[in-house]
């Protein structure tokens, strides 16, 4: 085996392909777009090297930093919901209903196969009013209450979206932390309940220690893609009221594809990859930080 | 590990150079050496009539198919009709794309922006005068002035077909009027007026398709023009007024009232066209603002409950002391469609003269669309509904006015349109709107 590794030609057959296609796929348009972003116009008009300037553009638009504002905000939201409810589905699953599960796991994970556009649009008329009224505002009716007109709100729209979210995703969570939860030894467990550890210590001192991997990773997937959040804001509301609820990643769209300026929609991109990689690298220094101790 | 580390970041800069000097070689390439965009038939005909319209409008395609096989059959047989289809959400990318690889469709579907003369395609010369063409073929007068008048305003030039033309104002439901002895609003005053009295009567006043946007837009810049003149928006175009001007705030204002006061109903910045259309035609809405594309839905018996003879008419009202008239109609020439200038040579040119002579009747007979083009045909068995509405277009002598956002850059335009549900919500103000959209306008120039 040594041999075969060892041997550069072996290796360069193996990966080269591979690497190769993922250079031209990934690599050559991710440049591509960086190279973009030091250009103003799009395939039509041309385009003008601008240096820096549309970074410059960035810092003083105040449509471009609401969407950053955005974005974290709906991403630190639905990680820190969507983790902790997928960890404690886990806990659920593995502690309590243990072999019997997998008909709650089966039906808690349904909604991550369903399409994003379809669970906003479900979620919309839940909480509709009007002629069409959803049951989220019959239930006030019925409690004596006015409707509501929920989707009119930042807040409103910004809660729906997070609720959405953690309703579509937690399940995927719970089934990607209840594997990391199963790999915990049996006999570790058992003999930490011998000590006297049991309950929330046990979970506390025992579980979440040896379950930090998988917790990290989650912790880094949601992240990432809840900071890439495009579709669910979009058909729920289209990024409204006004433009209070659109992602960076809404932005870029309309901005690359509605308004035709390539340049900064590309730099726009770059924002967010930038803040993917921040907010990557914080998770990963912060729990490197708590191993250490 | 200085040197690996070198030697790794080495062929991603590489690449990075490799990017951006292939990106500078691009600059300011493409658009050169593009087609006149004026005069007769100067490009080169297509091996096919391609025809890119938006899905939504599926009754373009199927009239000009209908064109194909009747009156325009020599035309079709000398440069065959063919149909591509787009999202109309997609169109400005889609034709920037195409346009940069010199494959735009020899007749096609634009973005506003685009074709104007400082636009991406306007300022490449890809757009066709159609004014000059139709002139070179002495079919100018298969155009009603109005519609030539309303795309001069809107585009910079008369460039695109006028597959509709479409007047805007309030649709009222005459048994209701009748009902509440409410009559005809002349005045914004007696059309608050009517409003509250139907309010109280327990009858919805208004609908609108807040979702959209623009229906609400529609209603302030009216009230600007009436309040201000025809050439209001011309000023914030031209940089001799702004937005936060107390004529334009007062409209901005008199639309956050109007929502304020309930008229437009419950839920209304979430209802969507067809909600709203149903509001008004099953007698729910007493009166709508909307465009006479509404005529479809009008004389469409499955949809229309309260009946072809209760719907009626009237045009926006004046505001007391403004300089506006309320014979100034808002009027719109549907989506652009444009012919391409590089290819429009003399087969192109005839399938554009065969349309003009014979869209017009063939659109009113058949669908009971009102175009931009004379009916040269007699059209027999159409609604008293758009018959009504066909000899009032056809009877405009006051110059037309356009809608709130038609001057604005795409993003302004944009941002008009969404932020009007945080005007009509109470969460922005009157001034708050204006401020915000005067900066995009400025930032946009």
């Amino acid at each position: 085996m040594q041999s075969i590794f060892g041997d550069r030609k072996t290796v360069l057959i193996l990966l080269g392909p591979a690497l190769l296609l993922y250079t031209l796929l990934k690599v050559v348009p991710v440049l591509w777009s960086f190279g973009l972003s030091f250009f103003e116009g799009n395939t039509l008009r041309g385009f003008t090297w601008v240096g820096v300037d549309n970074f410059v553009t960035f810092l003083g638009d105040d449509a471009a930093l609401q969407s950053v504002w955005v974005s974290v905000i709906f991403s630190i939201a639905a990680t820190v919901g969507q983790v902790t409810l997928g960890y404690l589905l886990a806990l659920l699953y593995v502690f309590v209903l243990r072999r019997g599960s997998a008909v709650v796991r089966t039906v808690v994970f349904f909604p991550a196969i369903l399409p994003t556009v379809a669970v906003a649009l479900l979620f919309k008329s839940f909480v509709a009013v009007g002629d069409n009224q959803g049951p989220v505002n019959d239930l006030i009716n019925f409690f004596g209450g006015e409707s509501v007109e929920v989707l009119a709100t930042t807040y409103g729209t910004m809660l729906t979206a997070i609720v959405m979210t953690l309703w579509s995703s937690m399940g995927f969570y719970a089934v990607l932390l209840y594997a990391g939860l199963l790999d915990i030894p049996e006999d570790v467990v058992e003999s930490a309940r011998i000590d006297g550890a049991t309950g929330f210590r046990l979970v506390r001192h025992i579980i979440v220690p040896l379950s930090l991997p998988i917790l990290l990773s989650s912790i880094i997937f949601s992240f990432n893609s809840t900071l890439k959040v495009f579709d669910s804001l979009l058909a729920l509301n289209g990024g409204g009221p006004g433009t209070s609820t659109a992602p960076l990643t809404l932005y870029m769209y309309r901005t690359s594809f509605e308004y035709a300026e390539y340049g900064y929609g590309s730099t726009i991109a770059l924002v967010l990859t930038l803040l993917c990689l921040v907010f990557t690298l914080a998770v990963f220094r912060s729990t490197r930080r708590k191993a250490e101790d | 590990m200085r040197t690996s580390l070198c030697r790794r970041a080495l062929p991603a800069t590489a690449l990075a150079l490799a990017a951006i000097t292939s990106l500078a070689a691009c600059s300011g390439g493409s658009a050169e050496g593009s087609g006149s965009g004026s005069g007769g038939a100067g490009g080169t005909d297509p091996e096919a009539f391609t025809v890119m319209t938006a899905n939504e409008n599926a009754a373009l395609e199927q009239l000009l198919t209908t064109l194909s096989e009747d009156q325009c059959k020599a035309e079709n047989e000398a440069l065959p009709l063919e149909h591509q289809k787009v999202a109309q959400a997609d169109v400005v990318q889609k034709i920037t794309l195409l346009a940069s690889q010199d494959a735009m469709p020899a007749h096609t579907i634009a973005g506003t922006a685009l074709i104007r003369p400082d636009g991406d395609l306007g300022a490449g010369g890809l757009v066709q005068d159609l004014q000059a063409a139709l002139k070179d073929a002495g079919a100018e007068d298969n155009v009603l002035p109005a519609a030539i008048s309303t795309e001069e305003n809107v585009y910079g030039g008369f460039v695109s077909m006028p597959y509709q033309y479409n007047i805007e104002g309030f649709w009222y439901n005459k048994q209701i009027f009748e009902e509440q002895g409410i009559e005809i609003p002349t005045t914004w005053e007696d059309l608050t007026a009517a409003a509250a009295q139907l309010e109280q009567a327990g009858v919805q006043p208004l609908t609108t398709a807040g979702a959209q946007g623009f229906p609400l837009t529609r209603l302030m810049g009216m009230y600007i023009y009436r309040n201000l003149g025809p050439d209001a928006m011309e000023a914030i175009r031209d940089g001799d007024a702004e937005l936060t001007d107390e004529g334009y705030v007062a409209g901005a204002q008199a639309l956050a009232d109007l929502a304020a006061s309930g008229y437009f109903g419950e839920g209304f910045t979430s209802r969507d066209s067809d909600t709203s259309i149903n509001q008004f035609l099953t007698g729910t809405a007493a009166m709508t603002y909307d465009g006479s594309w509404i005529l479809g839905a009008v004389n469409d018996p499955e949809r229309n409950q309260i009946g072809g003879e209760n719907v009626g008419f009237f045009p926006f009202p004046e505001v007391e002391g403004g300089e506006g008239s309320i014979d100034q109609y808002p009027a719109n020439a549907g989506a652009p469609m444009i012919i391409s200038a590089k290819t429009f040579g003399p087969k192109v040119a005839d399938w554009v003269t065969c349309i003009s002579e014979n869209y017009g009747s063939l659109a009113l007979q058949e669908q009971g669309i009102i175009s931009g083009f004379t009916v040269n045909e007699e059209v027999t068995d159409i609604s008293p509904n758009t018959a009504e509405i066909q000899e009032l277009i056809s009877g405009i002598d006051e110059e037309t006015v356009l809608w709130f956002e038609a001057l604005f850059d795409p993003k302004s335009n944009s941002l008009a349109s969404s932020n009007a549900a945080l005007l009509t919500t109470g969460q922005m103000t009157a001034e708050d709107y204006m401020t915000a959209l005067q900066e995009s306008i400025d930032a946009n120039k």
